[in-house]
């Protein structure tokens, strides 16, 4: 037989019996645009919960000066023995790594802020733009912290939603200028409202260049330095830079303690895994689901077309003839119905990403390709089975089925 | 020189607990060319032993040579290509597929033989021309009369010449100006050398072939051949 006719006589067969091969392409459409659709919303589930974790700063090293004492993943260090302080020096120095992203310092203060008559005392941090990105903040009104060279001193300032509603009420903040300790500060914009974190309240935070903190509150002495590494991968190397380079630029002293969020960073793993398996699994079961579908149509298809499988040996088909017709069939059956599935599949995730913008759902690449051809293989596989009854038919029983 | 040679052929089925012997010891040469009909009444054996021939069942003991070959040691691909070279079916109930033209039912044999569409395409025209059935080409059995589908059955057997045709009760299933009409269609085959073999119930038409053959009970009780005005 020549592959033209082969091709040819199976979608004659499909054409000619619409019912049936409705059916058994919305099962096949129905298990893939599921397994798209599933994959899609596994990944952006993935995204999402990447992103999230991000903003809780698992990808965060954190120097402290002091050498703690006990481990215990708490931030508390000792300031006992010969301390040398931490620098801005020694916070840029910690740029030079090709896995950190960004590196903030942090001066801590407390000041009186003031405006026209109304006056409070709030936590003033110093710090430079970095921080914007590396707590993932969003601005209200206003611009963060200029990028600045880290010494220099200026005099703006941006505050939190809380103290901005204390000092200015409903009128507006940004341009106007505040009083913090001695110094006179422009207010250059007013940091979104995001609860704490880690351990700064935005709400009640009123952050200055760090060069006018030092000034300010009159220290060369840095509270922390944040590094932000670029993947959690990297995490565990620029922990050893910063070590390193720290110890070396303090003449060989172990006076820093060095965090990182390990058991933060095991639970995203752990949760990571297991949603890549549920995901694997729930587009396994529905493509298993659409490829016993699949075989019943065929079985069905073998059923009703016993007579034709007769008439095919009588006038003289191999049974290996008869294998390849019925297979082709499921084959062409299984990719008209992948793609049919895959069309389905990814208007629904167009849908929902309309509607769920948050949400990307488009499916990954893999998934695309993966659903595909699992679909087309298992349409095969299922379709062995029927092809094979076919074949084996009883030639005198098969015609005499009418 | 036979076409067909059957010696000591038997053939059992096991219907509950009982064995039935459709076929018992038969022993049968045809020639090349021969006008055989095969009668008797419902059970002798008849549709079994041209299943039998037609390489469609297996005898259970005896051997079976067909042009020169012993079938009984052919596996199923080689039976198949027997068939599908040399062994032409008509059955009474047409058996035609019935999502395919006519044309496309003619042509099924051509096509599983791999022969490419440009050969195919004159062959099949020509033979439903022959037929008869040269405006009815395109259109599927059920838009076709019952003698115009065994008519197709006839051009579809007989498309790839084989040697031998099998007709199993031909006229059954038509009303006697069709059966006449099918049945001429036949000889006129059977006139241009192709061996010809009908199983029938009607006596008339069982009187026209050269040599009758009478079942009963598996057996072959008569074998008589030349003129027609022998009682049967």
């Amino acid at each position: 037989m020549k592959l033209g006719d082969v091709l040819r006589f199976s979608f004659h067969a499909i054409e000619r019996t619409p019912a049936r091969t409705g059916l058994i392409l919305l099962a096949m459409a129905i298990g893939v645009a599921a397994v798209v659709l599933l994959t899609g919303f596994g990944e952006a589930a993935r995204r999402f919960v990447t992103q999230e974790f991000a903003s809780l700063g698992t990808n965060l090293v954190i120097v402290l000066p002091g050498k703690a004492e006990t481990t215990g993943g708490t931030l508390t260090a000792s300031y006992g023995g010969t301390l040398r302080d931490l620098t801005v020096e020694d916070a840029a120095a910690l740029t030079q790594h090709h896995g950190v992203a960004s590196v903030a310092p942090l001066v801590v203060g407390a000041a009186a802020v003031q405006h026209a008559s109304l006056a409070r005392d709030a936590p003033v941090f110093g710090t430079t733009r970095e921080m914007l990105r590396l707590h993932r903040w969003r601005m209200d009104t206003g611009q963060f912290l200029p990028d600045t060279p880290w010494t220099r001193a200026s005099s703006v300032c941006v505050i939190g939603a809380h103290i901005k509603k204390e000092l200015f009420g409903e009128s507006r903040a940004v341009g106007e200028w505040v009083r913090i300790g001695d110094t006179r500060f422009r207010v250059i914009g007013v940091l979104a409202a995001h609860g704490r974190s880690m351990g700064i309240d935005t709400e009640e935070t009123v952050l200055i260049p760090v060069g006018s903190a030092m000034q300010l509150f009159n220290t060369q002495s840095l509270f922390r330095i944040l590094i932000e590494a670029k993947t959690r991968e990297t995490v565990p190397a620029v922990k050893a830079f910063v070590q390193s380079t720290t110890i070396a630029r303090h003449r060989g002293e172990e006076d820093i303690t060095v965090v990182t969020q390990d058991a933060v960073l095991d639970t995203f793993d752990e949760i990571f895994d297991v949603l890549t398996m549920s995901v694997a699994g729930v587009a396994g079961i529905s493509l298993a689901v659409s490829g016993i579908l699949i075989m019943n149509v065929m079985l069905v298809a073998v059923a009703q077309r016993t007579n034709e499988v007769g008439v095919l040996k009588a006038v003289g088909a191999a049974p290996r003839q008869i294998v390849l017709l019925f297979l082709t069939e499921a084959a062409l059956l299984s990719i008209f119905g992948a793609f049919a599935g895959l069309a389905l599949g990814m208007a629904g995730g167009w849908v929902l990403t309309q509607i769920y913008p948050t949400l990307n759902m488009l499916p990954p690449l893999w998934a695309i390709a993966a659903g595909i051809g699992v679909a087309i293989c298992t349409g095969l596989l299922f379709g062995i089975l029927p092809a094979r009854r076919a074949a084996r038919l009883d030639t005198i029983l098969a015609l005499a089925k009418r | 020189m036979s076409l067909i040679k059957l010696e000591a052929v038997q053939r059992t089925f096991v219907v509950g607990d009982e064995t039935v012997h459709a076929l018992q010891d038969i022993n049968l040469q045809i020639d090349q060319g021969e006008y055989l009909s095969l009668m008797g009444p419902s059970g002798s054996g008849k549709s079994t032993l041209l299943n039998v021939l037609g390489l469609l069942d297996r005898p259970d003991a005896g051997s079976y040579v067909f042009d020169g070959r012993d079938t009984t040691t052919l596996n199923d691909l080689e039976q198949a290509e027997v068939r599908a070279k040399k062994i032409g079916f008509v059955f009474q109930f047409f058996q035609l597929i019935a999502r395919l033209t006519a044309f496309e039912n003619v042509e099924l044999p051509l096509m599983l033989a791999g022969i490419a569409v440009a050969e195919r395409r004159p062959r099949v025209e020509n033979i439903l021309e022959e037929t008869g059935l040269a405006d009815r080409m395109h259109h599927r059995p059920d838009q076709l009369s019952g003698g115009q589908r065994q008519r197709v059955a006839i051009a579809r057997a007989t498309i790839t010449s084989p040697r031998l045709i099998l007709a199993d009760e031909p006229t059954g299933n038509l009303d006697s100006a069709s059966g006449e009409e099918v049945i001429g269609v036949l000889e006129r085959l059977n006139a241009a050398g192709m061996t010809l073999i009908v199983v029938t119930h009607d006596k008339d038409i069982g009187q026209r072939a050269g040599r009758r053959l009478q079942m009963v009970d598996g057996c072959i009780a008569r074998d008589m051949f030349g003129g027609v005005n022998e009682t049967g």
